[in-house]
């Protein structure tokens, strides 16, 4: 029953990932793309944790950990990288 | 009994978790601007994250290897960072967006146009058209 459920919410999250997978293709403005770039690694670590709790193995977590810091600071660039240009010019 | 009661709190925060997080992915199609766009993810995924999260700790102290504080700190630092990175974003797509107004205290038009693919075509366009005539 739980590995129905677990199974049920990894193909709804796979879903939504491929909901912010075309908007990141489609655009049509930067901040648009970074903003599907922040949804696609949200929901990648809620697949990574599901797809732990579904082989019983808690070797995932340390990835799904490496991912929240990575993204948030790849985010956190890509804007700064949006806003100072702008700036400048 | 209480197995029965933790399994079926394990599959709602599952399903309450799958719900949210599709629906922090379905506003970033179905919403008309980046303003209306950027409530979805940054809330509702957030959200849904976190109930997943909990769910798997639940799971992983019942059926698994005991408890795990790396899953507290993922939601700890989930919920720390989403509101930063959202507040950020928003600045660079204001930074992005025409006709805004000198003075903070005005509301900038959330529907106002923000420079996109096609502003950026056609001043290349405009670049290379130029180019020759200026030589």
């Amino acid at each position: 029953m739980i590995n129905a459920a677990i199974l049920f919410a990894m193909v709804v999250v796979g879903s939504a990932m491929l909901f912010s997978l075309t908007r990141l293709i489609k655009g049509p403005s930067a901040p648009d793309r970074i903003l599907a770039l922040d949804t696609l690694y949200v929901s990648t670590i809620a697949e990574l944790i599901l797809f732990g709790m579904f082989l019983d193995s808690s070797l995932y977590f340390e990835i799904a950990l490496v991912i929240a810091m990575l993204g948030f600071f790849g985010t956190v660039v890509l804007s700064k990288y949006v806003i100072r240009r702008d700036i400048v010019e | 009994m209480i197995a029965t009661l933790l399994a079926a709190l394990i599959i709602f925060m599952l399903l309450v978790g799958a719900f949210f997080v599709f629906l922090g992915g379905f506003s970033l199609v179905k919403l008309s601007s980046f303003f209306h766009r950027i409530h979805g993810p940054t809330k509702a995924s957030t959200l849904g994250v976190g109930s997943i999260l909990f769910a798997s700790v639940i799971y992983h102290t019942t059926y698994g290897s005991g408890l795990h504080p790396r899953e507290l700190l993922i939601t700890l630092f989930l919920f720390m960072t989403a509101p930063v990175s959202a507040h950020l974003m928003s600045r660079a797509a204001l930074s992005l967006m025409d006709g805004r107004p000198d003075d903070p205290s005005v509301t900038p038009d959330p529907e106002a146009h923000i420079r996109d693919d096609a502003d950026e075509i056609a001043e290349q366009r405009a670049r290379d058209h130029e180019r020759p005539h200026v030589e």
